[in-house]
């Protein structure tokens, strides 16, 4: 017996196939190139004094003795930096009314946060920059600080930016419909505040730079761990005045980003200076400490939504108010807005319904900024939404499952605006959900937990619908002024031995950018993987592009490869036929060979034709030239976003004697349309899963009353590992997007998106026994022992 | 006129002779008391495949072998490692001692970024040298001083499984 042929079956066919990533064995060698790695002839080691107070005015600074140091090379304050780079200001011109203020390398005046870097030391190791750093004295006034939410709200409260009228950022309103009369016609309405805390990336490679200005040439090459080289050769080109074809940005290996290294850090930015200062390579790693107190913090959201009913559990309406807290900034140049921004908008997002107000206020304080990391803004929107639909299930008596199924978009209504704006082109949730029914046995589950509650065990099975942003176009960053990209650019040639190299903007931090690109290029061309060879993070070698985020890797980046891909097939194909007295369209390439179009047989391998029309291009008839490179844009255009969607589940164990909660199993469905390689695929969704139930269970910074983070280590701050973590059990559906060839979306932060909302909703459910509920994230052992009334 | 304190400088600059077998090759050299050997392995001897995530002894990155043994090489002084032998992810790499790990990593895409991984393969090894056929659970359990943020530590679970499955039926190690 044998199966049917597929379309992977045909030879080179790579497109949906699970092969490995060409790269990772470098990785798995120790052979990786991390900007930590790099050491460069002649160059120096930063480090930073950090700010002890949160909030302060600096009087005087003293760095005569750490200058004195033997090794020392320079000594730089923020007076020193500000004289050579412009200020910066957190701000896009698309949300209106936004302030934020303006920001320097290091602080000229004033501090606004306990661990803000202040003086730079420029030394020969990195331990004689941190000697020298001790004794260093600066005079710091006190200032009132502003911690609390709620404190920095209050009318004539301490300000965290003194010139400003209050603590606001920005605020913004969508009032979609008659929500105030819907929610007094309602059968039923649930209502719930929430709280979310403050997580961070924790990066295992913690941020890394390496500057090296060399005067003589007037070039600045900057090795970034980071994964948006072309952003940052546009901001140090800017801020320094440098030209941007004098500015090179190198993105090597990436020891994990998530969105966290593609904001600008005040430290990165001095590092430019100092090296421009020096005229020498000047190196600096954060290490674990510095990370906790200056890498972006993200979420930090309170959130009092409401949602309106009819008698049979349809939705009607919502009603919600979002205040985020951000820290004294708004980062930059994607400003700190846009998570809460996205909360207001994603709220609600799988379900059919028609009146919607929302709120959002997002409010500084005397912290490290708050900005986008992986899934911005969704596992907010995700939990609160989906936790109203389980309250509303409750009262009504419905089960989770049907009150979903009742009430999400139907899979066959698309296209579909959301009561917040969003455009759907094409959503499963149906489709999800009836998968999600059948993988977790949810009968047998709700089965196994009446029989266990009997005996005192107390099991919770939570599910969470999501929708999620990928393939962003430029109405993201672009309208806003903001100089982000939202195309990608290839180039891509054919070598003279006859493989293949493709130069692309887009930029590989371990999901298998490497891997996925040159798929795409071996399956369109007819070739056999290994002869890509896939270039990526270099702003010198690779073409202008957004890189990698917001899950724009595979639908644009590869959709710029693929058209790229085609058009050097034509090229290719178009010489083969002057060589082969044939018409083009009656050949192809299969296997690197130029075959028949119509019998397969076998003409001459593309090496030859490469031969020829690089070494022999005397026997090509008169006036052809060959063109065996190509270079390719895309942009996308259409729907302005490609929405994905999925749904999660969850099974836990809550102890009600000690309030620990056992994570036993997970299971995600997901659809982001075409598939480019499914193991890479659902790595991803496990590795934003593990994210997700980070923040569930376990992440949070905490600080005390005076500014201070006081779980600023890895013994402290709790990360996931391996014993916490469920196996994760993944299904897909496919819904391929019609805006592009390839009809692939963005998959990374689809884990992420419900994950915390999954156990928000499964906690709840195991405590429903017990009449307790929870409404705050992470869920420590602390707050089901509270809701317990045990503690 | 500066306010310099002669002491800190003395103290940093005074050395130890150190020797150690990295990696199958002796190596000698001066080093200060307080250059820890995670230090000493990345930056003298660029053996930049052991990597510090944390160095506090977390996050397991710095994971070397020492005396055949899995430690932090963050938590160790450089002149505390005098006269041990040491293999790194490069050296057992090199010699073929986890090919077998590596390439089921691989196969089964057990790694992201990679900063993790070459701290996980050492515990992977010490774990299965030290028991040939261990659980899920106890795979689990044995990585729970490695953080990964990047993987969701199933695929890493999973191949470590079934390296050992296949040791255990090649009658290999035991
Ligand atoms: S660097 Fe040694 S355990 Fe993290
Ligand atoms: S693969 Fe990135 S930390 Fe493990």
């Amino acid at each position: 017996m044998t199966a049917p042929l597929t379309s992977l079956d045909r030879p080179n066919s790579y497109i949906g196939r699970s092969v490995p990533r060409p790269n990772a064995k470098r990785l798995l060698a120790g052979r990786g190139r991390y900007v930590s790695d790099l050491r460069l002839p002649r160059m120096l080691y930063a480090a930073f004094l950090r700010s002890p107070h949160a909030h302060a005015k600096i009087v005087s600074i003293n760095t005569e003795p750490a200058r004195a140091i033997e090794g020392v090379h320079l000594v730089a304050t923020g007076v020193d930096l500000a004289e050579i780079c412009t200020p910066w200001t957190g701000t896009l011109d698309h949300f209106k009314g936004m302030t934020s203020a303006p920001q320097w390398p290091l602080p000229v005046d004033r501090v606004v946060w306990a661990g803000q870097a202040v003086v730079a030391v420029v030394a020969e190791s990195r331990a004689i920059a941190e000697d020298a750093l001790e004794l260093i004295e600066v005079d710091y006034d006190d200032l009132p600080v502003v911690v609390d939410l709620d404190v920095a709200r209050e009318a004539g409260g301490p300000l965290v930016n003194p010139g400003s009228v209050n603590n606001i950022c920005f605020r913004s309103q969508l009032d979609n419909g008659t929500v105030d009369d819907a929610f007094a016609h309602a059968a039923h309405v649930v209502e719930e505040e929430f709280t979310f805390g403050r997580h961070t990336a924790v990066t295992l490679e913690p941020r890394a730079i390496v500057a090296d200005y060399d005067p003589a040439a007037g070039m600045l090459t900057v090795h970034h761990g980071t994964q948006t080289p072309y952003q940052f050769q546009d901001l140090y080109s800017r801020h320094y005045d440098i030209p941007e074809s004098r500015v090179r940005v190198i993105a090597s290996d990436i020891g994990g980003s998530f969105g966290m290294k593609l904001h600008v850090y005040h430290e990165d930015m001095a590092v430019v200076g100092l090296s421009i200062l020096l005229g020498r390579p000047v190196k600096y790693v954060a290490d674990r400490m510095e990370s906790f107190v200056s890498d972006i913090h993200a979420r930090d959201h309170r959130v009092r939504a409401r949602m309106a009913l009819d008698a049979k559990g349809g939705i009607l309406a919502m009603d919600v108010e979002d205040l985020t807290a951000i820290g004294a900034f708004s980062t930059y140049p994607r400003t700190s807005v846009v998570e809460g921004n996205q909360v207001i908008r994603l709220m609600g997002a799988p379900y059919r319904f028609e009146n919607y107000r929302a709120t959002l206020e997002v409010i500084f304080q005397n912290k490290v900024q708050t900005s986008q990391y992986r899934a911005v803004g969704h596992p907010i929107a995700c939990a609160v939404t989906e936790r109203l639909v389980d309250m509303a299930a409750a009262k009504l008596g419905l089960d989770p499952f049907a009150i979903r199924a009742q009430n999400v978009i139907p899979d066959d209504a698309y296209p579909q605006t959301s009561p917040t704006g969003y455009r759907f082109e094409a959503l499963s949730h149906q489709a999800c959900l009836k998968r999600l029914h059948q993988m977790m046995d949810y009968d047998g589950l709700r089965a196994e937990q009446a029989d266990l509650r009997k005996r005192g065990i107390h099991r919770g099975i939570g599910i969470a619908a999501f929708v999620e942003i990928t393939n962003p176009s430029p109405a993201f960053y672009g309208v806003g002024g903001a100089r982000i990209s939202s195309q990608d650019g290839a180039i891509l040639s054919l070598t003279p031995s006859g493989e293949v190299r493709c130069l692309i903007s887009v930029t590989e931090q371990g999901q298998g950018t490497e891997a996925i690109i040159s798929q795409i290029v071996a399956d369109q061309l007819g070739l056999a993987q290994e002869h890509v060879k896939v270039i990526t993070g270099d702003t010198e070698v690779t073409p202008h592009g957004g890189a990698t985020w917001a899950c724009r890797g595979a639908g644009i980046g590869g959709e710029t490869a693929l058209q790229a891909t085609r058009a050097l097939k034509r090229n290719i194909l178009e010489i083969a036929a002057l060589i082969l007295q044939e018409q083009p369209s009656a050949l192809d390439i299969i296997d690197g060979q130029v075959v028949d179009a119509a019998t397969r047989n076998q003409r001459m391998p593309i090496s030859e034709i490469a031969r020829i029309a690089y070494f022999r291009s005397d026997t090509l008839p008169p006036g052809t030239q060959a063109q065996l490179t190509v270079s390719h844009h895309f942009a996308p255009q259409g729907y302005p976003f490609a929405f994905t969607n999925g749904i999660q589940g969850c099974l836990l164990e809550v102890d009600v004697e000690t309030g620990l909660i056992k994570l036993l199993k997970h299971f995600i469905v997901e659809d982001c349309g075409r598939v480019i390689n499914p193991m890479l695929v659902d790595e991803q969704l496990r590795g934003g899963v593990v994210q997700g139930l980070g923040a569930a269970l376990f992440e949070e910074c905490r600080y005390s009353d005076t500014g201070q983070l006081v779980n600023g280590s890895l013994a402290d701050y709790l990360v996931p590992m391996p014993m916490e973590m469920p196996d994760i059990v993944i299904a897909h559906v496919e819904t391929p997007t019609a805006d592009t060839e390839l009809g692939a979306k963005g998959v990374g932060e689809a884990g992420t998106a419900a994950a915390s909302a999954c156990v928000l909703n499964a906690v709840n459910d195991a405590l429903a026994p017990f009449g307790a509920t929870i409404n705050s994230i992470p869920i420590t052992p602390m707050k089901v022992l509270t809701a317990l009334k045990r503690f | 006129m500066s306010g310099f304190d002669d002491s800190l400088l003395n103290e940093a600059d005074e050395t130890v002779r150190i020797r150690m077998v990295v990696n199958g090759r002796k190596v000698a050299w001066e080093v200060a008391p307080r250059e820890t050997l995670v230090d000493c392995l990345r930056d003298r001897l660029e053996l930049t495949g052991t990597h510090a995530g944390c160095e506090m002894g977390a996050c397991g990155a710095c994971l070397v072998q020492l005396d055949g043994r899995a430690v932090h090489s963050c938590l160790i002084f450089a002149v505390q490692a005098d006269g041990a032998t040491i293999d790194t992810i490069e050296g057992l790499s090199e010699r073929g001692a986890i090919a077998d790990l590596q390439a089921e990593f691989h196969r089964r895409n057990a790694l992201q970024c990679g900063f993790c991984t070459p701290g996980m393969l050492v515990n992977a090894h010490e774990l299965l040298s030290q028991v040939a056929q261990p659980s899920r659970e106890e795979i689990r359990d044995a990585l729970s001083g490695n953080y990964c943020r990047c993987t969701g530590y199933e695929a890493i679970v999973d191949a470590i499984d079934a390296v050992a499955k296949a040791r255990g039926t090649s009658g290999g190690v035991t």
